[in-house]
């Protein structure tokens, strides 16, 4: 049996369990059976992915005899597909071995459970398409299961309106894909990938796919100002499915963008490479600076996940345009550098949506204004939670260091570009994923201190209780994973080598065999990485420092006050709460670009009243973007509605005046 | 083909798109259905001469059902429901007769615009009649949307299957049952409108459209 039909037979094992949870009903049972036979599909999948991605199999097709009459469904499983099925698969597992015991505090599982399955399918469907017909029904059954967990806990209106934005962005993506796919279309009508690609269109045809696949690639991924969707939908499903929206569902956004811009379209000109770098670069930039600015730690992370998928796509901008002029060896650098940031990412940001789900479970709270002093209570949790922080703030020697590591390098490499406005425009960018890197490290000490360390804020976070062996797994599972891609980088790199040979022609050199399994992208001369040795390093130096002090401090007694951690006060509202660590960053960029807007309402002496503070912080998208949008189309709309009132004499009188308009354009442009 | 029955054939054809202007023009109910009698049997002539000129014997059958139809049944028909209604004195316009017939103008050297250069190739007398047809149905809408009464309705709807059977006679080779089929559709459309007519009396004493719109609670419109 081709590799394909196996992975098809994995999305029929996902379908079917979707149909067994609906017939188990809400039986206690049902939560532990149909997590455990998602995992098991799952880690199915990961083991097809990984024999196919390292065994250098050739891209195995099937064509099934059903969609379109005549035309069928055509699936096929190249290196691509196999990476990115990797990536989902590996999240849900992850996802659905935390589910096993996340789940038993579901309140209404039937609205979840009968979803997960195709949810997992649709994501599965999409990667194996290999025409547009079936790409664009996968996609939107993708979208469509999403959208039923993200509306899972309706009771609360906040949710539904996410379902709505969601669908609306949804929809629009697709439609911008669709006309893409209209673009890309073979002469003869041919709507399969291959015969697309072997399809020649015109340039400007060409950029207009390209700019399509952006945006509705872009819409489902993250890219700004396409995101607005992103930050309402993700917190709003249960921890688990965030985990898989965040992680997973935004890479197979990122694969939708790769298969039509690399693969479909082909080479056609260089600026198409400058504008996804710039939109990458916004991107990571404005995510990030919201980010911080977030009280919610389930929204933190959704808007984080918005400033990774800037770093994506910045690297795959500069593999455009690194491809469009030739220089190979430097494309494979930046498609290596966007897919490794694409694995770290689902890794990293699965974990600690299942930290965030954890920390929900014992304590009941997002908002982290009230959480505090968790590593007490839940050491296990906030130590895997800390490891996942560590690798998306990108420390060495973590994974998430690696692959931001490697898009420098290709940015570095930028001089090479013959065009003087990439020239130009990259290092730009490169100074804007410096910044975004250090944000996203203020980001997470600020969500690590603040939801683990210090006094607890609140009677919930000083009674939360460790969360369950299934939940704690999977987190371990991820955060090891994090430390191995970390230290051993160039088996990863590796790994990529097909992808990379597949996409740009050419592979990085095999790290393999290099002495001290250190990295080395280009040549030893200009730069190499050795995670393995930082982390024995860290870890030698840290036990040294430690014996040190333990061996030499002065054990004499002492009488001095006693050290109060600088709280004088014993109120747990004096300590740094998230707002105040995020406010010099917030003053420095987000008065402008945020319209932050800060009041201090102090009582007069005497009023017995509390001071309070307000703020108020808008998306840029919203106020500049979506704002005018929609007051538009509800003032053309209100102008509209007198149509429905008008007498039958007017109505004929309008149908008379389109005849003749139409008759007139005719009679000028004939 | 001979000259002059080619002007002939012109001839009649303008004839019926003037009576369209004439239509547009009149205040009165009774004057309308006059002028619309007028043109059908003005019509059936245009007919009949297409059937002398094509040498095709079975346009005659056409011309022979506008006449009766349109030029003798319809008109009396329609004198009898005016005079039931007792509206033949109102005066219904919306739109005053100075700017109807200029914009009726308008229409005319529109479609002469939109079709001579289509039907180039068409032989002449073809194309003078498209051309004069369209110009004719677009009038029979004006009429409708320029008058409030439902029996000048019914005539511009009238008016406007006039200019449909000039466009379908004036191509050689129509067969006769489309020709008859339009007629059918159009008497049953008559017989509807006149039920309606009759249905919007018995309930508001009045064949004014406007009621209508009053009665879904909108506001009268005073033009």
């Amino acid at each position: 049996m081709p590799e394909v039909a196996i992975g098809l037979w994995c999305i029929a094992g996902f379908l079917g369990i979707g149909v067994a949870a609906t017939i188990l009903g809400g039986r206690a049972i049902a939560t532990p059976l149909v997590y455990g036979a998602t995992l098991l599909v799952a880690l199915g999948a990961v083991l097809l992915a990984l024999t196919t991605l390292l065994g250098g199999a050739a891209p195995s097709t099937v064509v099934l005899p059903i969609g379109l009459p005549g035309i069928g469904a055509h699936f096929r499983l190249d290196a691509l597909s196999a990476f990115f099925m990797l990536v989902v698969n590996l999240g849900a597992a992850a996802a659905s071995l935390y589910g096993i015991g996340y789940g038993r505090h579901e309140h209404s599982p039937m609205r979840v459970l009968p979803f997960f399955g195709p949810f997992l399918a649709g994501m599965n469907l999409v990667l194996l398409a290999a025409d547009a017909f079936s790409f664009l029904l996968s996609w939107e059954f993708m979208s469509l299961a999403s959208w039923t967990l993200v509306v899972a806990h309706h009771r609360e209106p906040a949710n539904i309106r996410a379902g709505f934005i969601y669908l609306a962005m949804a929809s629009f993506g697709t439609l911008c894909l669709l006309l893409a796919f209209g673009l890309l279309a073979a002469p003869g009508g041919d709507f399969t990938f291959a015969g697309m690609r072997g399809a020649t269109v015109g340039g400007s045809a060409a950029a207009l796919a390209t700019l399509l696949a952006l945006v509705g690639a872009g819409s489902k991924a993250g890219l700004v100002p396409l995101h607005v969707w992103l930050p309402l939908a993700h917190p709003a499903a249960p921890s688990h499915v965030s985990a898989l929206l965040s992680g997973v569902m935004t890479k197979v956004g990122v694969y939708g963008f790769i298969r039509i811009v690399f693969d479909v379209v082909g080479d056609f000109s260089s600026w198409a490479g400058l504008v996804v770098v710039l939109a990458g670069g916004a991107t990571a930039v404005l995510g990030v600076l919201y980010a911080v600015m977030q009280r919610d730690l389930k929204r933190l992370l959704a808007y984080s996940t918005v400033e990774n998928i800037g770093i994506v796509f910045i690297g795959l901008g500069l593999a455009l345009a690194f491809r469009a002029n030739g220089q190979g060896p430097a494309a494979a650098l930046a498609l290596t550098a966007a897919l490794f940031h694409v694995f770290n990412h689902s890794v990293f940001k699965s974990l600690l949506f299942f930290g965030a789900g954890a920390v929900l479970t014992a304590t009941g709270e997002r908002d982290t204004e009230k959480l505090g002093g968790l590593i007490h209570r839940m050491p296990q949790t906030a130590v895997v939670f800390l490891i996942g922080c560590m690798s998306i703030a990108a420390l060495p020697p973590l994974n998430g260091f690696v692959s931001e590591w490697l898009t420098f390098q290709a940015i570095l490499l930028s001089p090479q570009l013959p065009q003087w406005g990439l020239k130009f425009a990259v290092p730009a960018v490169g100074a804007m994923l410096a910044l975004a890197a250090a944000l996203a490290g203020a980001c997470f000490v600020k969500a690590f201190g603040v939801v683990f360390l210090s006094r607890p804020r609140s009677p919930a976070a000083a009674q939360a209780t460790e969360v369950d062996g299934f939940a704690l797994t999977a987190m371990l599972t991820l955060a090891w994973i994090c430390i191995l891609a970390g230290t051993l980088p160039g088996l990863v790199v590796d790994a990529l080598a097909p992808v990379a040979r597949q996409l740009a022609f050419v592979a990085l050199p095999p790290q393999a065999g290099l002495p001290w399994l250190s990295l080395v992208p280009i040549a030893d001369s200009r730069s190499s990485y050795n995670g393995l040795v930082i982390f024995f390093f860290l870890v030698a130096s840290g036990t040294m420092t430690a014996a040190v002090v333990h061996r030499l401090a002065s054990r004499s007694t002492r009488k001095s006050p006693i050290w109060d951690c600088g709280y004088p006060l014993d109120s747990p509202v004096t300590q740094y709460s998230s707002s105040s660590f995020a406010q010099p960053i917030r003053r420095v960029f987000g008065t402008v670009l945020f319209g932050v807007h800060e009041t201090v309402d102090m009582p007069r002496p005497g009023e017995t009243r509390a001071g309070r503070f307000r703020m108020r912080v808008r998306d840029p998208a919203w106020r500049f973007v979506y704002g005018p949008l929609a007051r538009g189309v509800l003032r053309g709309a209100v102008r509209l509605n007198r149509l429905q009132f008008l007498t039958i004499r007017r109505y004929l009188a309008l149908v008379f005046a389109a005849l003749i308009v139409l008759m007139l354009v005719v009679a000028i442009w004939r | 083909m001979n000259a002059l029955w080619f002007d002939i054939a012109h001839l009649l054809a303008a004839g019926v798109l003037v009576l369209s202007l004439m239509l547009l023009y009149q205040d009165r109910i009774t004057a309308v259905i006059n002028v619309f009698a007028l043109q059908a049997v003005v019509l059936s002539l245009s007919v009949g001469w297409q059937s002398v000129v094509q040498g095709a014997p079975h346009l005659l059958a056409t011309a022979f059902i506008a006449l009766v139809a349109k030029g003798i049944v319809i008109p009396t028909a329609l004198h009898r429901i005016v005079r039931k209604l007792d509206v033949h004195r109102e005066v219904e316009r919306v739109v005053s007769g100075g700017p109807t017939m200029l914009a009726g103008l308008g229409l005319i050297a529109l479609s002469i615009l939109l079709v001579q250069p289509v039907v180039e190739t068409a032989d002449p007398v073809a194309r003078e009649d498209f051309a004069f047809a369209l110009a004719v149905v677009l009038l029979g809408l004006l009429l409708m949307i320029t008058r409030r009464n439902a029996v000048t309705q019914v005539v511009g709807f009238m008016s406007l299957e006039n200019g449909l059977v000039l466009a379908a006679t004036g191509a050689k080779g129509m067969p006769l049952v489309v020709e008859v089929s339009v007629a059918f559709s159009v008497l049953i459309a008559f017989i509807v409108f006149g039920v309606f007519v009759f249905r919007i009396r018995e309930r508001f004493d009045t064949v004014d459209v406007n009621v209508l719109d009053r009665f879904r609670g909108e506001r009268r419109e005073h033009l």
